[in-house]
């Protein structure tokens, strides 16, 4: 059974109450990002269907959030998911060869995911980074000025963090 | 050097915790408005001058003014913190290392609107900066600046933190408010507005990030000294965050009496083009506004030096001139293809586009197509014509201004590098791997005023 642990059920408590009464839809994104982060790294129907019943809305309502949104993932991902911002400042700055990189380095396709279940590679737009492309995010934070040497870096990182 | 009003203290050490800010001065806005009327609040911010900073540049004071107030309906402040506008990092930064200027202008405005439960909404892959607001946050309340009676003032100020979840339409206000309410980021028509109809229903304001931290000064040295700073109805000072083929890029605080060739040459701000480059192009607002080549960046069609404020850079209307926007400021040197740089900004609003309006929706796919397609030599003539009709038959015929800005940059790069386009077509195989080169758009040989 689906089920957030305590410390997450105390969290979602907290976000509801930051609307007033009867508006907790508003926390539907909030907690959408806390289950993707505590069921797997992705929205499975079943997790949209348990976030639904958990704020009192349908589940289409949730659905058709979860699909609008390009931070929910609705396919299962990679541990480590590479989003390699592809818009025109980090273009000018090179983020075509980095993308290029990352394929040949781990052998995978734009949206595909390492056999291992260890990497997914994702191209994405415009992450609001420009001054410090080319640049990709990992998890919370941003790496970025990246170069063929970063990118060594950071899947020996990731490597080592797994094992 | 400019007068810096909001990053003036971004340098100091410990300037993102409460300590350090409250001990350079910080809080001192609230302090004084606490002692005054909320109208009179809204009065000196209508006396600054000061525009919206998040890209429509329309005035904040009169936004604020128009605010409906019925009897027993709560109202609301929105801080805009969705910042997604390509080549646009000023309002992170702000974020990032003084949080606390953020949180005191919004409890300034809260004040001035009657907002008791104020929001961020903050693009989701800001996770970290979100982070940075909820402590600023924590350590405001435990200060007394925020919860119930705030200071002993009678008035009680709330401030919550929003993430998105990766939408750029989420920038556009009325998208942000469904968005807010757990809804897809679908724009809602206007009227009504958001100032009578917003949030919940309830009369709100939304307001950018860099627009709300004004404030602070405003009330701090009084609107008329804010709207002494600047020229004309450029009044006060703007974050640029400058990126692209230059030396040194972030974000700068101008006071917008400088110039354009001052801005990019000079060692103060982005310090030149590498490499010894020189300068091809440059959308000097964000990536919805006008490209202009180097020539008719630096001067205007009139022959007067291109200034960074509001009026220099829309000087000419869209023929000859650009706009203000959010000042995200991207530069492209001498090997930059515009065809591709086009091709890259038609994908983003593809992929951004809500899909609610079919100009919108399809007409993004097809520009991004027909860019691709010349872009990797296999564009015909009647592929630009095409390229031309199409952005024309968005713009301005969608239900927010998503459409406008995905059309602009297609119709500014045509307009300016037609021939770049031609060159592409005729050139299929050279195009591949070659640049086209500076041709006549450049203003080749550069020598700074100052050296």
């Amino acid at each position: 059974m689906i089920q957030f642990s305590e410390q997450s059920l105390a969290k979602v408590n907290e976000i509801v109450a930051r609307y007033p009464e009867g508006k907790q839809k508003s926390a539907l994104l909030p907690v959408l990002h806390l289950a993707q982060l505590e069921f797997g790294g992705w929205l499975d129907v079943p997790v949209m269907d348990y976030v639904a019943g958990l704020l009192k809305i349908e589940p289409i309502e949730v659905y058709e959030v979860a699909s609008f949104y390009s931070m929910y993932n609705l396919k299962p991902v990679g541990k480590y998911v590479f989003e390699v911002c592809q818009t025109g400042p980090c273009m000018l700055n090179g983020s075509d060869d980095i993308i290029d990189y990352i394929r040949q380095k781990l052998n995978i396709g734009v949206g595909e995911t390492t056999a291992d279940g260890m990497f997914t590679l994702k191209t994405v737009e415009c992450l609001g980074a420009c001054g410090y492309a080319p640049m990709m995010q990992l998890g919370k934070h941003y790496r970025e000025h990246l170069t063929r040497e970063k990118v060594d870096a950071i899947i020996d990182e990731c490597r080592a963090k797994a094992n | 050097m400019g007068k810096k009003l909001l990053l003036d203290k971004a340098h100091i050490p410990g300037i993102r915790y409460y300590e350090t800010y409250r001990k350079e001065g910080g809080y001192r806005s609230v302090e004084k408005a606490l002692k005054m009327t909320p109208e009179a609040v809204v009065e000196e911010v209508k006396k600054s001058g000061l525009r919206g900073r998040g890209g429509a540049g329309f005035p904040t004071g009169m936004k604020w003014s128009f605010l409906a107030k019925p009897e027993g309906v709560p109202r609301y402040l929105v801080c805009n913190a969705d910042e997604s506008e390509p080549g646009t990092f000023k309002d992170r930064y702000l974020m990032e290392f003084i949080p606390h200027i953020l949180i005191e202008g919004m409890i300034v405005s809260s004040f001035a609107l009657g907002s008791n439960t104020s929001y961020i909404y903050i693009r989701g892959e800001y996770d970290w900066v979100a982070d940075i607001l909820e402590e600023a946050i924590i350590e405001a309340r435990q200060k007394g600046w925020l919860g119930k009676n705030i200071q002993g003032s009678g008035f009680d100020c709330n401030i919550h933190v929003q993430r998105g979840a990766g939408a750029y339409i989420c920038g556009e206000e009325t998208a942000l408010l469904e968005s807010l309410e757990g809804k897809r980021g679908n724009p809602r028509i206007k009227p009504p507005f958001p100032a009578v109809k917003g949030l919940w229903g309830c009369p709100t304001v939304v307001n950018n990030v860099e627009t709300l931290a004004a404030v602070v000064p405003i009330i701090n040295d009084g609107g008329e000294a804010y709207a002494q700073i600047g020229v004309g109805k450029s009044t006060g000072t703007k974050l640029i965050s400058a990126c692209g083929n230059i030396n040194k890029p972030g974000v700068y605080e101008i006071d917008m009496t400088i110039s354009v060739e001052e801005f990019i040459f000079s060692d103060e701000y982005c310090g030149g083009i590498p490499n010894g480059k020189r300068l091809k192009a440059c959308i000097p607002g964000g990536s919805s506004v006008p490209i202009l080549p180097a020539n008719l960046l630096l001067t205007t069609a009139k022959g007067e030096k291109r200034l960074m404020n509001y009026e220099s850079l829309s000087d000419g209307g869209f023929a000859t001139g650009t706009m203000m926007g959010s000042g995200g400021f991207i530069v492209l040197d001498e090997d930059q293809c515009i065809v591709k740089h086009t091709y890259t900004l038609a994908r983003f609003y593809r992929h951004e586009s809500c899909g609610q309006c079919s100009p919108c929706r399809e007409g993004t796919g097809w520009m991004e197509k027909i860019l691709k397609k010349i872009d990797s030599g296999k564009g015909e003539m009647s592929d630009i014509d095409l390229l031309w009709d199409i952005q024309r038959k968005i713009e301005g015929n969608t239900i927010c201004p998503l459409g406008d800005a995905a059309a602009w940059p297609v119709a500014a790069a045509i307009r300016h590098f037609r021939d770049e386009f031609e060159w592409h077509v005729r050139n299929p195989e050279l195009c591949l791997n070659q640049n086209y080169g500076l041709a006549h758009y450049a203003d080749p040989i550069y020598v700074p005023e100052k050296v």
